[in-house]
């Protein structure tokens, strides 16, 4: 596999092809075109590129504005900036009229890092999960970064695609198939399945070696798509392992452990533990160290894992 | 023209009765303005709400869609016995504007500030497309203590937006009082002028002059024009006059039926 890269380094270099399949996108910035790497996008189609300054939300509603034209706007932000700053404009003129919005936000998460509190995106995919017509996409790697973005803007309506700040290993292999909507099956294991999304996917992948080096066997799920969840995924897992592990660099309150919390719940319930942060804020600090600190690392997924595979263990006692 | 802001008048006045709630204030005071662009100005043909090429409007003080849906009734976009549905359920004419429930609506609107960025965002998308399309977008005066129109403000005049109107419907009042003691926004038109528009000011009941305003602004290029019109909130119904009471306040029956033999009809 190649060295890790940025998923939002992988969108930036992405755009300018997308720029020539859909001749109606347009890319909006907001002061942050060097952090989003869509300067190769403006230097190819100049004419298509907006900056807006440090003005989120008119971005956000010009962007529905656009939209409303016929055009293909893609908004570039930082999660917190879109998902709150800008919240009532995606919600309000995006997606209530269901506007054809990309929302493409960088620094999703805990793994943000040094920047602190500020600029972690930990509540984003929580509330954006909560509004109507909003497509969520969290990709794990570069290459299926590249494969989601052309799917996404094809799809007609808004979508938020939550993309991380520092580098992450690459998992896919360039000629497998990655669809939206559709959770893919990136380790076989029968004791127990976890469900992940965006860096966490590949924390996971770690933690079901851990697991497997213990004789315990571990599913992984690469849920990059947080909404709509693929529940028929989710049902399947549970059939086929019994406990289940929810991990993502968010809060665990309403984003994707939440998710497939409700969906077990109304479906097939089973022991789950989930991954991310505890209702509560970050810090400033290496990624690596935040994640640990706020036990989310692998270690900690493959505790979890053995505490929801106990939990199973208990219920079959009974 | 009168005749028409007449019969919108009478019908602001009706399907507020009809709907029990909503604000005949801010629904009057536009009354002048959105006939004119309507009736005279714009672009438009109501038999192709989604013709490509027309203008379109944007009202950002979306509470006073009374006077948008009226004006849109009496231009032939939807029959006008559909008024009287106003903010029922399963109504196409909702409390606040909605492009993919009412024909003719061109923005979703209603939370204030909002409209003059997503006009900016048209406008934008006209000029790459070479569209002759021009965007008109109203605002309330208090709806300019809005951070976001200032934003709005800049990125026109930043991309030199000639082909952007915006309306301030200037009649000093707001919900809890007059704008002037609750935040005060002047001076309105050195504001705009400082962030590099064209001001235009204008009475706002005056039909004519209003026309000639937006002949000027469409006249104007390189930069984009807001006109801003003096105006009476309640314009046309003595009681509700400068009352910022009749904000958002129904009428009853008896003051209905009184507004309207003002305005020479009956319930």
């Amino acid at each position: 596999m190649s060295a890790p890269v940025a998923t939002r380094v992988a969108y930036g270099e992405a755009l300018p092809e997308m720029g020539e399949l859909f001749p109606n996108l347009l890319v909006l910035d907001s002061d942050i075109s060097k952090a989003m790497h869509t300067g190769v996008f403006e230097e190819r189609f100049p004419e298509r590129h907006f900056d807006f300054g440090i003005a989120e939300q008119d971005m956000m509603a010009a962007a529905a504005g656009m939209a409303a034209m016929g055009k293909i706007p893609v908004v570039n932000t930082y999660a917190v900036f879109a998902a709150l700053r800008a919240c009532e404009q995606m919600r309000t003129f995006i997606a209530y009229p269901n506007l054809n919005v990309k929302i493409a936000v960088s620094h999703g998460g805990l793994a943000v890092g040094w920047d602190g509190v500020t600029h972690q995106g930990l509540e984003d995919m929580s509330i954006v999960r909560a509004i109507p017509n909003m497509t969520i996409v969290h990709p794990a790697d570069a290459v299926s970064t590249k494969k989601l973005l052309p799917q996404l803007i094809a799809h007609n309506g808004p979508v938020y695609f939550r993309l991380g700040r520092n580098p992450a290993p690459v998992l896919y292999a360039e000629d497998r198939p990655v669809t939206m909507g559709k959770a893919d099956v990136l380790a076989e294991g029968g004791d127990v399945t976890i469900v992940a999304c965006g860096l966490m996917v590949s924390e996971s992948l770690k933690a079901a070696e851990l697991l497997r080096e213990s004789g315990v066997g571990a599913r992984l799920l690469d849920m990059h798509t947080v909404k709509p969840l693929d529940a028929a995924a989710v049902i399947e897992s549970a059939a086929l392992t019994g406990a289940l592990v929810t991990a993502e660099d968010n809060t665990i309150l309403g984003g994707l452990g939440s998710a497939v919390a409700e969906t077990l719940a109304e479906n097939c319930p089973a022991p789950l533990r989930r991954i991310g942060v505890r209702d509560c804020f970050g810090e400033s600090g290496d990624p690596a160290a935040l994640f640990d600190k706020y036990e989310m690392s692998a270690a900690h997924i493959a505790a979890a894992a053995r505490s929801a595979i106990a939990a199973k263990q208990g219920r079959q006692r009974q | 023209m009168q005749r028409i802001a007449r019969q919108i008048r009478c019908d602001i006045i009706r399907m507020i009765h009809a709907a029990g709630s909503g604000h005949p204030g801010a629904s009057l005071s536009a009354v002048e303005i959105v006939t004119a662009l309507y009736f005279s100005v714009m672009n438009i043909d109501p038999s192709r709400p989604d013709w490509p090429r027309r203008d379109r409007f944007i009202l950002s003080k979306g509470h006073a869609c009374p006077v948008l849906y009226a004006a849109l009734a009496r231009r032939g976009y939807f029959p006008a016995d559909e008024l009287m549905t106003l903010r029922r359920i399963n109504s196409t004419l909702q409390g606040h504007p909605d492009m993919n429930k009412t024909p003719g609506v061109d923005m979703t609107s209603g939370s204030l500030g909002n409209g003059l960025s997503c006009g900016g965002g048209m406008a934008l998308a006209a000029r790459l497309d070479s569209l002759p399309a021009r965007i008109y977008v109203l605002l309330g005066d208090g709806e300019l203590q809005e951070g976001i129109v200032w934003e709005a403000a800049m990125t026109a005049a930043h991309y030199r937006l000639d082909n952007l109107c915006a309306i301030v419907d200037n009649n000093g009042l707001q919900l809890d009082g007059f704008t002037r003691d609750v935040m005060g926004v002047g001076p309105v038109s050195e504001k705009w002028r400082s962030f590099g528009w064209n001001v235009i000011e204008t009475g706002g009941h005056d039909l004519d002059a209003l026309v000639r305003a937006f002949e000027s602004a469409r006249e104007t290029k390189g930069r984009p024009t807001v006109v801003i019109a003096a105006t009476t909130k309640g314009k046309g119904v003595s009681f509700m006059e400068n009352e910022c009471g009749w904000h958002g306040r129904c009428p009853t029956g008896d003051e209905a039926a009184r507004a309207l033999v003002e305005l020479g009809e009956t319930l």
